[in-house]
């Protein structure tokens, strides 16, 4: 007997009992979704990691000033005074892979508009940090080079200073306090988002001229991070190494004595993300697999149940002339056509399921990204 | 002609034609655990092509142990069966399905049809196993239906038809194959008198057009519509005779009231 024909008599016999072969299916159309789902979920947040690694900007290195153990005691990052603006200059000048850089040091304190006050955390920084980071302005534009080395009173401002300070009013070119201190708004930053992982918001931060900040504000005259840029992906390689050498070679770190500062390189941040995504996605699958085994004896043990219940058919088509070939091929084929059916369905349902787990939760659970989503 | 008997026009027939079923001393036995049932305890006969037997006998004597061994269901336990002069017990399983499936047609008591499954596909059934095309398998159903006079009938699910339409919606599956011969198992046994009187109606035509009918019956009238009767009594064959003054379903049908549905 050809294919046609067994399959012609599975069908029948399936479309026959509708109840029961949804049943079965049902097992498969969960195991298959399940899979397809978990897995599409976990390259889902693979994915959108690896896209807010980039929104992060190109090629970045992020050099803070380091953790520092002192007594026994972990004294925490940024702990010591050693990074300073000469550091940034001399990396500019001898490290051949670094394009840009930009210092940076900050505080939180409270900003004051009119009669509204709101708590934000404030960077000192060089105009070419906007670049590094790749970031937009949504209206006017960057304090200049010149504000930096007049230690003017100007700021520019994230997205959610300005909702919350100038939800009527245009903010450019208005004046706003920190520490009883006027700025001039001349700047309002496109929306950034919420840095992966941390839940902090990006975009609450006022920017002023890193001299500024230091002079005027938190009377300090060391950085706490410095952001580079290099040529290219390859080259930040490279320029991590040339960083970190020239560094330990301008605090004098001797040989075997721990670094004072650190250098965090965003394509080693990505290729972790990747390798942190793979093995959750692993994981998720694993899991889900479970599933499609249950599904699958689900299917095993009703076609079992179901030709004993079913021994008056199968009676009866050997009485008409059925071989036991025939009828063994037609439980065969109907297994095959439910599992296929039902894996159609579970594709079908596991991607629409990781479609909307994915967009609906903007789902990322990587954990490294936070350490490169801005220093605080 | 017109001055012989009936029984000598039958050993007429029996001398011209082969035999198509010939059983030379079949036994049946069934062993459970310590005791043995001895279902048939040497069976010989001889039917011919073209013949229309009832079988009778009291409940338990072996009539249909018979019927599945003539069906090749079963097979005996010692004795020879020959059909069309193949020893059967030589044949394989798969050629024992063949046969099933081309050469006889089986009508059961219980009707035995697959439910939630249209009067037509049932039919069509055997040929699902006949390496028939799909076309040719309904249009023979669509035939054999016409034949039991259930032709607009064919959508109908057996729960949906009475008990003597599913009876005909079974013959007409036993026929859809084009058997020699049709084997009918107490066909008449769940139905009243009228609706058997018409199943013998139908069985008595395909006779005429040839085919050899091997019927179970203990009900004495219906087994006057056939040719031969042979009686069984303890697994072997009490009496074999012919049916003297035998009556047509046809006419016996026109005489019985009509009821109403
Ligand atoms: N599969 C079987 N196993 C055991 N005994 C059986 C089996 N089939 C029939 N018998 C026995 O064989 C005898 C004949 O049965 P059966 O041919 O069905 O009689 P009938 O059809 O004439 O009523 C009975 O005693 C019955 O109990
Ligand atoms: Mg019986």
């Amino acid at each position: 007997m050809d294919l046609i024909a067994v399959a012609r008599i599975a069908v029948r016999a399936l479309a026959r009992n509708k109840m029961r072969s949804s049943l079965t299916m049902l097992g498969i159309i969960i195991g298959v979704g399940a899979v397809i789902a978990m897995v599409g979920v976990g390259q889902g947040a693979q994915q959108q990691v690896q896209q807010q690694i980039a929104a992060m900007g190109s090629n970045i290195l992020f050099v803070g000033s380091g953790t520092v153990t002192r007594g026994g005691t972990h004294m925490g990052w940024g702990a010591t005074k050693t990074l300073i603006y000469a550091d940034m200059l001399a990396i500019l000048r001898e490290c051949p892979a670094v394009k840009a850089a930009a210092p940076g040091s900050n505080t939180s304190t409270q900003v004051v508009y009119g009669n509204d006050n709101w708590a934000a955390r404030i960077n000192g920084t060089e105009p070419q940090y906007f670049d590094i980071r790749n970031w937009p302005f949504r209206e006017g534009t960057s304090f200049t080079q010149q504000d930096v080395e007049m230690a003017a009173n100007v700021a520019v401002i994230g997205e959610s200073v300005r909702k919350n300070l100038f939800a009527a009013t245009d903010p450019l070119g208005q004046t706003i306090r920190i520490k009883s201190l006027p700025f001039k708004v001349v700047g309002v930053l496109a929306q950034k988002g919420t840095s992966a992982a941390m839940g902090d918001d990006q975009d609450d931060v006022v920017l002023v001229p890193i001299t500024t900040l230091q002079k005027k504000i938190t009377g300090q005259d060391w950085l706490r991070w410095i952001m580079v840029s290099a040529s290219s992906r390859q080259a930040s390689y490279a320029a991590q190494e040339q960083i970190k050498s020239l560094l330990r070679d301008r605090h004098r770190i001797r040989v075997g004595q721990d670094d004072d500062f650190m250098v965090r390189n965003l394509a080693d941040m990505a290729d972790l993300a990747d390798q942190a995504g793979s093995v959750m996605t692993m994981l998720l699958a694993s899991i889900a697999s479970v599933s499609l085994i249950v599904g699958g004896i689900g299917i095993m043990n009703i076609m079992l149940v179901s030709v004993t219940e079913r021994t008056r058919e199968i009676g009866i088509r050997m009485a008409i002339g059925a071989t036991e070939r025939n009828v063994q091929s037609q439980f065969l084929t109907e297994a095959v056509v439910l599992s296929l059916i039902g894996g159609a369905i579970g594709i079908v349902f596991g991607m629409g399921a990781s479609y909307l787990i994915t967009n609906t939760l903007g789902w990322v659970v990587l954990g490294p990204v936070h350490t490169i989503a801005g220093p605080r | 002609m017109v001055t012989m008997s009936q029984s000598e026009i039958a050993v007429t027939i029996r001398q011209s034609m082969e035999a198509s079923i010939r059983v030379l001393d079949v036994h049946k036995y069934y062993d459970l655990g310590e005791t043995r049932v001895h279902a048939l305890r040497g069976i010989t006969m001889d039917i011919v092509g073209g013949e229309f037997l009832a079988i009778m006998g009291a409940s338990g004597s072996g009539k249909s142990t018979f019927m599945n061994i003539l069906g090749c269901l079963d097979k005996p336990s010692s004795g020879t069966y020959f059909l069309d002069g193949i020893d059967v017990s030589g044949l394989s399983k798969d050629e024992l399905a063949a046969i099933r499936n081309r050469k006889i047609g089986f009508v059961f008591q219980g009707f035995d049809l697959l439910s939630r499954t249209t009067a037509l596909e049932n039919v069509e059934l055997p040929t699902l196993y006949a390496q028939v095309s799909k076309e040719e398998g309904e249009e023979r159903a669509r035939e054999a239906l016409d034949l039991v006079g259930l032709g607009d009938r064919s959508t109908h699910f057996p729960s949906q038809l009475s008990g003597g339409q599913q009876q005909r919606v079974a013959i007409a599956r036993a026929l859809v194959n084009k058997p020699s011969i049709l084997l009918a198992d107490e066909p008449t046994g769940n139905l009243d008198s009228r609706t058997s009187v018409e199943i013998m109606e139908i069985l008595g035509r395909l006779n005429d057009a040839g085919l050899t009918i091997v019927l179970v019956t203990h009900e004495h009238d219906i087994s006057q519509f056939a040719k031969r009767t042979i009686q069984f009594r303890d697994g072997r064959v009490r009496r074999d005779e012919l049916v003297v003054n035998r009556q047509t379903a046809s006419e016996v049908l026109k005489s019985l009231p009509v009821e109403e549905d």
